[in-house]
């Protein structure tokens, strides 16, 4: 998928992350900030990847800020900012795109 | 070289110190040693005034410089105005390289950073840190070490001499002007001063610092005049709204209310739930409500407590007013209920040497049969964190934990096993506060682990029904299934902080943060 247009998905609850992503030219540009990014920031950032490897978006800016959210809060937040920023609000692949 | 606690501890570090590793919570049990004595500077006319107009004078009168070491209590908690006040007054002298003796600091005393930075402060003796003077020393800012004492340990290090304290400030809510000390009434009523009598019987110059001068003799006196050298009256010594900043609500939280149930049953199908028991727990909502649904089972079933001891609660000297504890031994008020309920017959003020310090000819803790604690991280050892964050930043303080860990028949930690993403329980705490050989049962809301070193209350349990049995192993395991396994905090090679056992070995080091990044 290609990002359209800026489009954020989340809060800045604990236990939920804030997830924006923006169009950018050339490759994923990814910025990290977290309550417990000693712990699990390589796998913050590996699940991030993996959900937009999953998706096909090959060009994004992508802002993280996580208040400890799980993995599967990440790629639920990941896939609807994603969706939001091509406006599709039909055939949602609900369950997720990623097993 | 690897100490008792598993923990690796750097030989330069035991070499720059001069301690020893850890070595078992016991291996100073019954050696012998002479007691440090103050400096005493004799007063025998009757015409010398005790009283000094400002706080700069009485630094002037004590001798104040360089290096010196100066201590401090904590019973005014958050709302303490006398550290800063005290720091400041050095600050603006221009003195460096300040040791600070406190039985804790916190939040409130933030302003401290900017002396850390500047030099003024280079060592600080501690329960523990809060707030940004955590952060400081985590990020490598303090130019000497920082060591983390529990309340027994403090006291231990005072008595041993291994802490000179050359002036030691006790702020006191009613003073008169020879010195006679009381922790209640005037404005700052905070109850209890037992964390001070140690520095009052120990340090070289004594400074009562009060902000409500009453006529002599304030008896009965808390800290006596004749360990007090000098009186300031200052115009506000804490802010009493901050003084109880614990104060004790029944937790509405269903899982702590459930860690509680787990609790109660536990105390009260262990051994020594019988008439005469004794206990102590702590502030946190858990142990508060652990507290109260005891109090249900002891009513029901006629059994009543011997004495409570430690930092004390509302639920507590409920107990109390119900005729369900003979006796409460304070050493600290949470809350203002507490503090009211110290004017009580049966609710004594105890030193926190006689309290907790393990060189004593025996302190109160060795004749607890429960204790109920919390902590920041338990690994599958039982050693628990309540210093370190799991991001590796000094955030907590040890208290009584290992005090009380090490003297109490059972010893039971309540922690949620989850901290938001964080696990409680997992295979290595970040830092080791309390060792595991001291630690008996470890309660969650996902299960309750006994230690297999207490095989005796693994059978007390057998058929007992209404508490999830399993091993700490599994408790870990089910915390890794949910939020995955943590990666290590990486650390920086210099040592900012030592973890101090309660007989002055060392448990653990804290090494400054290093700034995350990515793995390739």
């Amino acid at each position: 998928m290609e990002i359209l247009k800026p489009a954020a998905a989340g809060t800045l609850e604990s236990s939920d992350a804030m997830v924006t992503v923006e169009p950018c030219e050339e490759g994923i540009d990814f910025e990290l900030s977290s309550t417990v990014i000693h712990q699990y920031g390589n796998e913050i950032k590996k699940v991030v990847m993996e959900t937009l490897d999953r998706l096909s978006v090959q060009n994004a800016k992508i802002t993280v800020v996580d208040k400890g959210a799980l993995n599967c809060t990440l790629k639920a937040r990941v896939e609807c900012a994603v969706f939001r920023s091509n406006d599709q609000k039909e055939n949602l692949p609900w369950g997720g795109v990623i097993e | 070289m690897i100490n008792k606690a598993g923990r690796d501890i750097p030989d330069e570090i035991l070499k720059e110190t001069g301690k020893e590793a850890f070595q078992g919570i016991y291996y100073k049990n019954k050696t012998e040693y002479i007691k440090h004595g103050p400096v005493t500077r004799v007063l025998m006319d009757n015409e010398s005034s005790k009283l000094v107009d400002t706080i700069h004078d009485v630094l002037v009168k004590c001798g104040i410089k360089d290096g010196m070491t100066v201590s401090f209590h904590h019973h005014f908690r958050e709302g303490d105005l006398v550290v800063n006040m005290v720091m400041e007054e050095i600050h603006k002298m221009g003195i460096k390289d300040i040791t600070i003796c406190a039985s804790s600091l916190g939040k409130a005393h933030d302003p401290l950073v900017p002396m850390i930075e500047d030099g003024t402060i280079t060592n600080i003796q501690s329960s523990g840190v809060r707030g940004k003077i955590g952060e400081a020393i985590s990020h490598g800012k303090l130019k000497g070490l920082a060591t983390m004492r529990s309340h027994g340990g403090r006291v231990r290090a005072l008595l041993t001499g291994e802490t000179v304290v050359d002036i030691a400030f006790i702020g006191a809510p009613t003073c008169d002007d020879y010195g006679n000390c009381r922790g209640i009434g005037g404005k700052s009523d905070c109850g209890v001063l037992s964390y001070s009598v140690v520095d009052s019987n120990h340090a070289n110059k004594v400074v009562a610092i009060t902000d409500c001068l009453v006529p002599f003799p304030n008896f009965p006196a808390h800290i006596e005049m004749t360990r007090v050298d000098y009186v300031c009256v200052v115009d506000a010594i804490g802010q009493p709204e901050k003084i109880a900043t614990g104060a004790a609500k029944p937790t509405t939280d269903v899982r702590k209310q459930m860690m509680a149930d787990y609790c109660t049953k536990f105390v009260t199908n262990a051994p020594y739930f019988k008439n005469g028991f004794s206990y102590q727990t702590g502030v946190g909502g858990a142990s508060i409500a652990s507290t109260i649904s005891l109090t249900k089972i002891m009513e029901e079933k006629g059994i009543k407590m011997g004495f409570g001891v430690g930092g004390l609660t509302k639920p507590m000297c409920d107990l109390l007013d119900k005729g369900l504890v003979n006796c409460l031994l304070d050493t600290q008020d949470f809350d203002l209920d507490a503090v009211e309920s110290v004017k009580n017959q049966k609710h004594f003020r105890i030193s926190a040497g006689m309290y907790a310090n393990p060189f004593n000819k025996g302190a109160f803790v060795n004749k607890l049969d429960y204790v109920i604690l919390a902590a920041l991280e338990v690994d599958v050892n039982f050693n628990c964190n309540v210093v370190v964050g799991s991001d590796g930043i000094i955030t907590g303080a040890q208290g009584g934990h290992p005090d009380t860990a090490a003297g109490a028949k059972c010893t039971i930690v309540i922690s949620p096993l989850l901290q938001g993403r964080i696990p409680a329980i997992c295979t290595d705490v970040t830092t080791v506060t309390t060792p595991g050989e001291s630690v008996d049962v470890v309660i969650t809301d996902y299960g309750v682990a006994i230690n297999p070193l207490r095989q005796d209350l693994i059978e007390a349990m057998k058929d007992v029904e209404g508490i999830p049995f399993c091993t700490i192993e599994e408790l870990r395991d089910m915390a890794y299934a949910i939020v995955g396994e943590p990666q290590k905090v990486e650390f920086g090679d210099r040592v900012v902080g030592i973890i101090e056992s309660r007989d002055g070995t060392i448990m653990d080091v804290v090494r400054e943060i290093k700034p995350f990044s990515f793995a390739e």
